[in-house]
């Protein structure tokens, strides 16, 4: 029909919509959102779920999990790389933004290269830190032992005291160079005169700075902050890299998921801690998405 | 100036331009150094892939260049450690899940930002949420399901999941993208009487280029860059990914960390390389939502 009556078109744009939602509507909810309902019931049966018949349990995992000091040794490492993701990139991340967002030509190449990090795949990463990190001839303890500095020389990867913080040190490394990008983003929108430095009158700056500079930030902020805390909780390339997961003491949710099931074959108890980690993320996906999606109504 | 008028509001034009300078050259020192001290773990990884064993043994610092550069160590690791093959097998994994996850999503972008219908904002929150959620949450049912479908250990299970992940992303990029597109152009080849697909095709896509190729850019370091997707849906040596391969690495050459540094350096390449061409795309893709309040 060349013309086509409205009724027609109406019926014709109904339909069409599906036609193209069908694809891409099918693959996610086959590899996506079928697999977390699927998650959240295998965490209410017993450990041999996928291979032999499947035993409901009913909260029997979760109880196990309260009194697992694996499980608690994970909770505490994931919060402590929350609040370090949160507490230094974000300020660090925030300067160096500030400090590279000039027009003096070349600027742009500073920016780029700062930002390699962020390109490099976890795998690449720990493999270089886990060098720097070598006892006896790795960097950072060679280092301290040529400024004189013996005793502060450390097992890093091998003293459970100080795992945790090695790994998160590299965490940081890579999660810098991402938030300051977010913020050169979100500095776009905030005129130059404003950040100007002027190096005689730093108090009204600082106090332009709070009052007037970080507020037009705040979408820039919101998505840094959440993005850094879903990374934090996301950590386990780092950890399988660098640890292989054999270390207990670095144990964080998601690499005692990942043994619970693939080394240990205990498919209940894994998908039960899967559903832990899951609904400490979604409050926060939560907050990102509503952010997201309310900013462009605004449009 | 004397010290006892009050500091004046206008100074002087050179004054100003004495403090410009000093700025810009604060500026270039501050921002060398800066990028220098960040960078050094991957300096130390290229001097150590470029020193000799010898070398290696006999200088303590790993941050001096070496004396000798020598191609040895990228040789070892890209053919004795099997570099090599990993690498192919990571492009064979990569490109066609960037290309597929690109032609999909454009589908579902398309019918997102253009129709209104009752579950559009709903199916959009779902493909926004579902791409931050903790893989952990997959891995299990996706493992099953693959192993079910006899999809291990073969290059179409992990392309088939990693084009589907990557959906809740790539549709809401592109769907912001062609929501900036005026809707007056599908009306007018509407009344021409262009089937909804030859609009799409005919017409959008080809607009949307730009954007595809941004996401493209970025779609592709995050599938190579993937390890835990290669650890969960590949074990045999033949299919492995470049960095499961290196992963795997460190217990097999730990004597050996030359070689490591060097194949760390070959897994990097290709992100990086395409990061340093794109980066405008590269970086437009990553900053969606910080920009606008």
């Amino acid at each position: 029909m060349k013309t086509g009556t409205p009724k027609h078109t109406w019926n014709h744009q109904t339909l069409a919509p599906w036609f193209f939602l069908a694809i891409p509507l099918l693959m996610y909810m086959t590899w996506v959102i079928v697999p977390i309902i699927q998650s959240m019931f295998f965490s209410l049966t017993d450990r041999d779920s996928i291979l032999f018949q499947r035993q409901f349990v009913g909260l029997g995992n979760f109880i196990r999990l309260a009194t697992d000091p694996t499980f608690h040794l994970a909770l505490q490492n994931n919060l402590f790389w929350m609040i370090s993701f949160v507490l230094v990139p974000i300020p660090v991340g925030l300067a160096i933004a500030m400090f590279f967002n000039q027009d003096y030509p070349g600027a742009r190449w500073f920016k780029t290269a700062f930002f390699i990090p962020m390109t490099l795949s976890y795998a690449v990463i720990g493999t270089i830190w886990a060098w720097i990190y070598q006892p006896d001839f790795g960097a950072l303890n060679t280092l301290l032992r040529s400024v004189g500095l013996d005793t502060l020389a450390r097992q890093w990867l091998g003293d459970r005291r100080y795992m945790t913080g090695a790994l998160i040190v590299v965490g940081i490394w890579r999660q810098v160079p991402y938030v300051m990008i977010l913020y050169v983003a979100g500095l776009k929108n905030v005129p130059s005169e404003l950040i100007e430095a002027s190096m005689i009158d730093w108090a009204s700056w600082w106090q332009r700075f709070t009052n007037v500079v970080l507020p037009m930030l705040r979408p820039a902020t919101v998505v840094a902050v959440t993005i850094s805390i879903i990374d934090s909780l996301r950590a386990f390339d780092i950890i399988y890299v660098m640890t292989n997961t054999k270390a207990r003491a670095a144990e964080v949710l998601a690499s005692y998921m990942y043994s619970s099931a693939f080394t240990f074959q205990d498919y209940g108890y894994g998908s039960a801690i899967a559903v832990i980690q899951f609904l400490i993320t979604l409050g926060f996906i939560l907050i990102y998405v509503n952010n997201t999606l309310k900013s462009e109504e605004k449009l | 100036m004397s010290m006892t008028t009050a500091k004046p509001i206008v100074r002087s034009a050179p004054d100003m331009r004495k403090q410009k300078a000093l700025l810009k050259g604060a500026f270039y020192v501050g921002g060398t150094l800066l990028v220098l001290i960040w960078l050094i773990p991957v300096v130390i990884a290229v001097f150590t892939a470029g020193k000799s064993m010898a070398e290696l043994m006999s200088s303590p610092f790993m941050w001096t260049p070496p004396r000798q550069w020598t191609l040895e160590n990228f040789r070892s690791a890209w053919t004795n450690a099997g570099m090599a093959r990993y690498m192919m097998n990571s492009f064979i994994i990569t490109i066609p899940s960037v290309l597929g996850t690109l032609a999909i999503s454009s589908l579902g972008a398309y019918a997102l930002a253009f129709y209104q219908f009752k579950l559009n904002r709903a199916i959009l929150i779902v493909f926004v949420s579902g791409m931050l959620i903790p893989f952990q949450m997959l891995m299990i049912p996706v493992f099953r399901f693959s192993d079910a479908m006899g999809l291990m250990n073969t290059y179409r299970g992990v392309t088939l999941f990693h084009v589907a992940f990557q959906l809740g992303f790539c549709v809401y990029f592109l769907r912001n993208f062609m929501r900036t597109l005026p809707f007056s152009l599908i009306e007018a080849t509407r009344m021409d009487g262009a089937s909804e697909f030859t609009i799409y095709l005919r017409i959008i896509m080809p607009l949307a280029i730009p954007s595809i190729a941004a996401l493209g850019v970025l779609q592709f370091t995050w599938i190579w860059n993937d390890l835990l997707w290669s650890i969960v849906l590949l074990n045999a040596n033949r299919v492995m990914t470049i960095t499961q391969g290196l992963a795997n690495m460190q217990g097999q050459f730990i004597t050996n960390y030359a070689i490591i540094a060097a194949g760390s350096i070959l897994a990097a390449l290709p992100p990086l390389v395409v990061f340093l061409f794109f980066q405008r795309f590269f970086i437009s893709g990553l900053t969606v939502g910080a920009e606008k309040g």
